[in-house]
């Protein structure tokens, strides 16, 4: 079975795995990372240069936009106007559209503000951004993302960075059946067997960022995260079996001795 | 020029000291800010790239200038 295009905003990417550049030890760890995740969009983060060190290495010179869409983040708003400045900003760097919309309630859980976060989104929208929102995994809320022009839906799987995997996998299948939008899991993925089992639900694609970045061998991690995008996307096209209580031979008795 | 002259602004949350009507332009240049790896505000207003050269600093003025950093 031939795979659909995994498109966002009208764009055609080529591997349904996005990949953040935060917490590596290095920028050229990050950049070997990305290249072997496959990844052809990569998340960043918009903040104050360091004006009294000038020679301080930057992301840009690491990981070259013409070659890897940039999706700037709103990582730390806490309000839909921080949100708005942060990716304002973002767009004066380089043009930049497409944008990953994340507004926060809590500092612990880091959980998303979704009154501030769809408030955002139509106001971003009216402004023509195109926004991939971070929220929370409530169907009710992911329809009235998609009804204010959200471009993709990406909901939890558990908090950022906890590594718990993919916590209501009911919700995410609902959510599933109720969006024709690219469904992207962000954030709480832990291992490469989370990443497959989002694929499995139906998920568009998956975003991943401390898993790999704070493996104990972020590039192998990265692998890892390739593959089980690719094979679990894979096995959600094919089909899989009814599951069953009981068991079925694989052998037939016919012709037994 | 002598430091009494100077005006005082503030770029990324830090005071500076700069010759009055200094241009956004030679403040960046002076700084070592690649352009194209940039945004600026001028009191929280985005400027136009383009327009540096036009904008005259003032006493007091607040500047941000912010790039990409590894995000998720």
């Amino acid at each position: 079975m031939i795979d659909k295009k995994f498109k966002i905003a009208n764009k055609n990417f080529k591997s349904r795995l996005i990949v953040g550049t935060g917490k590596y030890k290095s920028f050229n760890e990050c950049a070997k990372a990305i290249k072997t995740s496959g990844a052809d969009i990569v998340t960043v983060a918009v903040r104050r240069v360091n004006i009294s060190d000038k020679n301080k290495a930057r992301l840009m010179d690491y990981i070259d936009p013409k070659k890897i869409t940039y999706l700037p983040n709103t990582a730390g708003c806490f309000t839909a106007e921080d949100a708005i400045r942060t990716l304002r900003l973002a767009r004066e760097i380089g043009g930049w559209k497409l944008v990953k919309l994340e507004v926060l309630g809590d500092k612990k859980n880091l959980f998303p503000e979704m009154i501030e976060t769809l408030r955002s989104t139509e106001l971003l929208t009216k402004e023509g951004f195109k926004v991939m929102v971070y929220c929370n995994d409530d169907p009710l809320m992911a329809k009235r993302l998609e009804n204010a022009g959200a471009v993709a839906i990406m909901p939890l799987a558990a908090p950022i960075g906890s590594g718990l995997g993919i916590q209501n996998r009911v919700n995410i299948k609902i959510i599933r059946r109720q969006t024709k939008l690219p469904l992207i899991i962000d954030a709480g993925i832990g291992q490469a067997s989370d990443a497959s089992i989002a694929m499995e639900l139906g998920c568009d694609g998956v975003l991943i960022n401390t898993a790999i970045a704070k493996a104990k061998n972020p590039i192998q991690m990265a692998e890892a995260m390739k593959f089980a995008v690719m094979s679990g996307r894979k096995s959600f096209l094919s089909g899989r079996i009814n599951p069953n209580l009981f068991g079925s031979p694989s052998t037939t008795n016919k012709g037994i001795i | 020029m002598k430091v009494k002259n100077k005006i005082k602004i503030t770029v990324n949350g830090k005071q500076m000291q700069i010759i009055p009507r200094l241009s956004m332009r030679n403040l960046i240049t002076k700084l070592k800010m690649p352009l194209n790896k940039i945004a600026i505000e001028l009191n929280k207003k985005i400027i136009d790239k383009k327009r540096i050269s036009k904008i005259q600093l003032k006493k007091g003025d607040k500047i941000e200038i912010v790039h990409f950093i590894g995000g998720g």
